[in-house]
Parts: structure tokens; C-alpha cells; sequence
């Protein structure tokens, strides 16, 4: 890893990952614990030739984003709670019409306003289903500084590659912790498939695009293309009454992540521990700091996923078939229920802990404990 | 450049009703339009349409151009992330009274305050035509709707007074009864830098005509051309040119900022 290094806040280091990655347009509406992001992109952006822009509201912001993608340009919002449901609408518009875009959720307690400046995890479900209708997204889950900054450019890389919106599904604890990160030199980015400048696009949205991703006809470039939030055709008109051509539109959607579960997995990577021991520990984001402390006390095996959405259940089955599995997280239960469907639901136990701070290894622990006990 | 190169026939028939106002905003657009293309003034390549959700917002589907359909009252913003990321695009907005000033009211005031460089041709059918005839932000007081069945009780919006208040440099208001004031009206919104606002006052035989005793478009038109004046006439709605004034469009200030910063970044 060759870079510079630095010491830096969780969410400073998603904004230089977001530079590092290409992304040359922010448009956001500041909120805790988040505006960091906006705060730095501000500043960054227009000394790499981008643009920042504060938008009347967090619907607007995405708008903006996905306006600017259609540009041709990789582009970002950063928020949280009540910020990211507001988005919603275009977390669904962004994968009806295939745009690639990025969008930060540094993870606060709710419902509602909430607990502003403590973190949670309680927006996993709403990451991936939010908005209406059926769609999949990318969602990774950093919990370090480093991974503030390498996933960030990970979501931009899957972004462009998928044609879809993926988000940073970050929280107040890896957000606002400081540590050494190496804002790396010599980061991979991708950049999305185009067609040939010029030439009239008749079929932008074909059925069964090779990968099930088409290239992207981004505008100003003689594509004459039509771009609709409503149900279309493979020339991208709008097509509502037929069923078939709704059902392999959202099938696409979906299948086009779906597929790739395995792959993103493998690529974007997850940590396992194994130990001699019947209980696996299962932890992500700012949570599995403390849980993998946890672990290690306890001589347990551990699993901190990195990928969120799309879930994989054979990779989970493979690691952690046999064993007695704590899911720990920062809400009432949400990513546990990925993994009991994964397992077999009675091996599966939960430590759920929402209030704003991730539980100590000696909660973790004490769990563990009363689970085997 | 003539403008039948301009429709996607392929799409015809278009899905509005007989004698809608919508379809002399499409002609007069897409005319408009050629004649720009055809004198090279503008670049069809790099000419843009956007749109929000309502039987207004659909004209965009129907011109073969680069377009985006986006959700109901955002277009501005969509648009404000495209010209600010490619300011080489030439942007039109068409927009309904309902998607324009109550869902995306609060885009309308931002966009025209910070003077983003778009042509807003917004479709004033004082109606929710898309949705079956719903009161609107625009509804005169007093008028039948499907959700004020026994009269508006609210005062409406002048969206021009609006716009300007917000600081938008330039406003028109026509009427589809006013075909060619309507397209030269167009031609000078493309030519300004900065917000253009037209707000053409239009008609909804189907959802406004037939509850408010205005039986067909012809009477419709009839009534946008008896109550409407290029002069403060007591009683009638003032159409013409509201304001012409020249301010620096955003993205302009936008790219100054950046071209100053980089610069000194490389400088130094
Ligand atoms: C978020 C959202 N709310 C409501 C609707 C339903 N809806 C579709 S069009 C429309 C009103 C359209 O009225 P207007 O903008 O005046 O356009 P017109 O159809 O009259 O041209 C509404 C309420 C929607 N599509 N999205
Ligand atoms: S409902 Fe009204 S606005 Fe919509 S197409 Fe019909 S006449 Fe036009």
C-alpha cells in the first residue's frame, strides 16, 4: 500500500476516498453526524476541478447527484437518519434508471430526530429497501478510518460497474474516531461502461444486456436517449401496461446484483477469525470494534462482513454452518435476520444494543456467557 | 433543421386528451427548437429536457432529444446537478403547476435564487390534470375541483410573482391561446443566461374545463385570450414579458470559484 499518511476522522477519510475514486460533484444538506463529509468535500472538490453544491434539502441533494451522473460524472451525497429517509425517493429512481451514485449514511439513532450525535446501525433494512419497489443496492459497512476511505472508493468502483446507487452504510463511531489512515496512491477505480460518442443509443435499457448491466448514454454525447422513473422498454419508453415487460425490468434490477453477491463478497472482502470454539461471533461497522476484542477473550471465531447488501447466504452457510452464532448490532435486529435465514434459526442469537454506543467487550461477553452457560 | 425530425413518431399517439393545452406547448417547443438548430444557435447534442411527473411532464418523451423524466416537482433539481456538472448542456425544464410550486415549490425558489441557467416552461393548467383534476397550488379561489367540490377555499400563487421575488431575471407569462407570442417568448428564454421563467397558462378541458363551466378548448381558449392583457388592465391576468434583466448564472460563479482555486492550487 503506497499513500500518505495521515491522521484523520472517519468521515475526512470518506472524503478523500471519494476524491481518490474519481467523484467530481457532491450536492448535500448538512447533518450530524455527517457534515464533515459535506465540510471537506467543499473544500477538496474545487482545488480537483469539482463541483459542491448545498441544496435546499436531502431530496434535492439526490436529485443533484443523479442529475450530475447523467452528466458523466461520478457523483456523491453524504447524510443520516432523517436525511437518508428523505432521499428514498431517489434511492428508487437512482435504480429504475440504472445511475451510478454514491450515497454516505453515517448512521444515527432513531426513529425520527432521534439520537443526533450517537451512532447505530438501525438503518440496514432501510439501506437496501427504503424506497419503493423492487430493487437491489450495493451497501458496505466500514469500521475503521482505513475502510472509511477504501470502501468509499469500493462503492464508487460497484456504483459505475453495476449501474446502481450504493451506499457507505457508515455510523457515528467510525464517522467521527480519529486514527492513522494511508490515503492510498494507488487505489483501482473503475469507470462505467459508455457508448461510442455520437452515435444515436436506440436500445439504452435492452432486456438481457450482456452481465445484465448496458452501458450508460450519458447525455451531451448525441445519444438521444429518454430516461424514465416509469416502467420501460429496452428504448427506454415508457411501457407501464405490460406486465412482462415490468417483470423482466425489475428482475434485471435485482438479478444484476443478486448474481454478484458471491463476487462482491470475494472482491470487496469480509474478515474471519477461526478458533477452536462452537460460537462464532458476527459484528460489522463501528460495532465489531469491540466485538472482535469480544472474541478473542472469549476464544471465539468471528465474522465481520464488510459487504451488507447484497446478502450472501452460501458464503454465511459455508463459514458458519455448525456453529452457535451471536449477531451483534446497534438496533433491535436487523442484519440477524439475514443470517436466520441464512442458518439455522435456532443457532442464531442476538445481542441487539441501540442507546448510541456500540456495547463493551465486557457486555459482549457477559452474553456469550449466558448463552453457553 | 425541421421540427418532424424532432418528434419520436414512434411514440404517436401521445397519451394527451383531445384539445389539451399541452399539445400547443410540445408544437411550439419543438419549433422553437428547430428554428434554434437550424440557424446553429443551439447544438441538438447537447440540448437537454427535463421533467417531473404530470400530464406536462410527459412532452419530453415525445422529442428526440437527451431527456430525464425524473419524480413529481424535482426536475430543478436534477437539473441544477446537470448543468453544474456539464455546463455545456443547454437545459429546458417543463414542469406542471402542481409539480413546479407545491411538491417542488421549494426547488422553484432555489433554483430561481440562485439563478441557475435553465429555460422553466411550466404548463399552468390551474389543475392536477394527471391525477384526475385535484386542487392546485394555481386554482383560482372559488373553482371546483375533484377535492374541492364545493369551491377552493384557498387564495393561489401568481408564479411569476413568485419566481421574481426569488430573483429570477427573467419572466414571461402567455397563454396556449398565444401560439406565437409563446414561441418567441422561447427563443429568448434559450438566449438568456440564467433562470428563465415562462409560465403559459394553459388548458385542462377534462379536469378543469368540464367542472368550471368552460365545456370544450374552444372556450377555454376563448377565455385565456377575453381575460388575459399585455397591459395592467383591471380584472385581467397580465401576460407579456414580466422582467428582462441579466444577472450572472450560477454556474458561472460556480466554475470562476473552482477555476480560481485549482489554479492556485496548481500554483502553489
Ligand atoms: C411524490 C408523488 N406524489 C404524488 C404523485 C401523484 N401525482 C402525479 S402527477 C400529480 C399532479 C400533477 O399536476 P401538475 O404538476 O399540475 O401537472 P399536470 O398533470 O396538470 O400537467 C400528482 C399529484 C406522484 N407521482 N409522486
Ligand atoms: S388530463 Fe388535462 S392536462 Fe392531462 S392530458 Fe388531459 S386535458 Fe391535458
Amino acid at each position: 500500500m503506497s499513500g500518505r499518511v495521515e491522521f484523520l476522522q472517519g468521515n475526512e477519510a470518506c472524503a478523500e476516498g471519494a476524491i481518490a475514486a474519481g467523484c467530481r460533484f457532491f450536492a448535500g444538506y448538512p447533518i450530524t453526524p455527517s457534515t464533515e463529509i459535506a465540510e471537506r468535500m467543499s473544500e477538496r472538490l474545487p482545488e480537483v476541478g469539482g463541483v459542491y453544491v448545498q441544496m435546499e434539502d436531502e431530496i434535492g441533494s439526490l436529485a443533484a447527484v443523479i442529475g450530475a451522473s447523467w452528466a458523466g460524472v461520478k457523483a456523491m451525497t453524504a447524510t443520516s437518519g432523517p436525511g437518508f429517509s428523505l432521499m428514498q425517493e431517489h434511492m428508487s429512481f437512482a435504480a429504475m434508471t440504472e445511475t451510478p451514485c454514491v450515497v454516505v449514511n453515517v448512521q444515527r439513532g432513531g426513529p425520527s430526530t432521534g439520537q443526533p450525535t450517537k451512532a447505530s446501525q438501525s438503518d440496514v433494512m432501510q439501506a437496501r429497501w427504503g424506497g419503493h419497489g423492487d430493487y437491489e443496492v450495493v451497501a458496505l459497512a466500514p469500521s475503521t478510518v482505513q475502510e472509511m476511505y477504501d470502501l468509499t472508493v469500493e462503492c464508487f468502483n460497484w456504483a459505475e460497474r453495476l449501474r446502481v446507487p450504493a451506499v457507505l452504510l457508515a455510523d457515528e463511531v467510525v464517522g467521527h474516531m480519529r486514527e492513522r489512515v494511508i490515503l492510498r496512491e494507488d487505489v483501482e477505480t473503475v469507470d462505467r461502461e459508455l457508448p461510442e460518442e455520437g452515435e444515436e443509443v436506440r436500445e439504452p435499457f435492452p432486456l438481457e444486456p450482456d452481465d445484465l448491466v448496458p452501458p450508460m448514454p450519458v447525455f451531451g454525447r448525441g445519444h438521444r436517449v429518454h430516461v424514465t422513473g416509469l416502467t420501460h422498454d429496452e428504448r427506454g419508453y415508457p411501457a407501464t401496461d405490460d406486465p412482462e415487460v415490468h417483470r423482466r425490468l425489475v428482475r434485471r434490477l435485482c438479478n444484476k446484483v443478486r448474481k454478484r453477491a458471491r463476487r462482491i463478497h470475494e472482491s470487496v472482502g469480509y474478515d474471519l477469525i477461526e478458533r477452536e470454539s462452537d460460537l462464532a461471533l458476527v459484528a460489522y461497522g463501528g460495532c465489531a470494534r469491540t466485538v472482535l476484542e469480544a472474541a478473542e477473550e472469549l476464544n471465539a471465531t468471528v465474522f465481520r462482513p464488510r459487504v451488507i447488501h447484497p446478502f450472501d447466504p452460501d458464503l454465511v452457510r459455508r463459514l458458519l454452518d455448525g456453529y452457535e452464532v451471536l449477531v451483534v448490532e446497534m438496533n433491535l435486529g436487523q442484519y440477524v435476520e439475514m443470517i436466520e435465514r441464512a442458518l439455522d434459526a435456532e443457532c442464531v442469537h442476538a445481542l441487539e444494543y441501540p442507546g448510541g454506543y456500540p456495547p463493551t467487550p465486557e457486555r459482549v461477553i457477559e452474553e456469550a456467557e449466558r448463552l453457553q452457560g | 433543421m425541421n421540427w418532424r425530425d424532432l418528434i419520436r413518431w414512434e411514440r404517436m399517439p401521445h397519451i394527451l386528451c383531445p384539445g389539451c393545452g399541452n399539445g400547443t406547448i410540445l408544437n411550439v417547443l419543438v419549433r422553437a427548437l428547430a428554428e434554434k438548430f437550424e440557424a446553429g444557435e443551439l447544438d441538438p447534442d447537447r440540448t437537454v429536457l427535463v421533467s417531473g411527473i404530470g400530464c406536462s411532464s410527459r412532452l419530453p418523451g415525445y422529442v428526440r432529444l437527451d431527456s430525464l423524466h425524473t419524480t413529481h416537482g424535482r426536475p430543478l433539481a436534477f437539473a441544477t446537478g446537470l448543468k453544474l456538472a456539464n455546463p455545456d448542456l443547454e437545459i429546458i425544464v417543463l414542469t406542471g403547476d402542481g409539480d413546479a410550486a407545491a411538491i417542488g415549490g421549494n426547488h422553484l425558489i432555489h433554483a430561481a435564487r440562485r439563478n441557475l441557467d435553465v429555460t422553466v416552461i411550466c404548463s399552468n393548467n390551474l389543475i392536477y390534470g394527471m391525477t384526475g383534476g385535484q386542487v392546485s397550488p394555481t386554482t383560482p379561489e372559488g373553482a371546483k375541483s375533484t377535492t374541492t367540490p364545493y369551491g377552493n377555499p384557498e387564495p393561489p400563487f401568481d408564479l411569476c410573482e413568485l419566481v421574481m421575488g426569488a430573483g429570477a431575471p427573467h419572466v414571461e407569462r402567455w397563454t396556449t391561446a398565444h401560439p406565437q407570442q409563446l414561441k418567441r417568448a422561447i427563443h429568448r428564454a434559450l438566449e438568456r443566461d440564467g433562470f428563465s421563467f415562462i409560465d403559459v397558462l394553459s388548458q385542462c378541458p377534462t379536469n378543469y374545463g368540464r367542472r368550471n363551466d368552460l365545456k370544450s378548448p374552444r372556450e377555454m381558449l376563448e377565455w385565456l385570450r377575453e381575460n388575459t392583457s399585455t397591459k395592467d388592465e383591471p380584472g385581467k391576468i397580465r401576460i407579456g414579458i414580466l422582467r428582462d434583466e441579466e444577472r450572472k448564472p450560477f454556474h458561472e460563479r460556480v466554475h470562476e470559484l473552482i477555476e480560481e482555486v485549482s489554479g492556485d492550487e496548481e500554483g502553489g
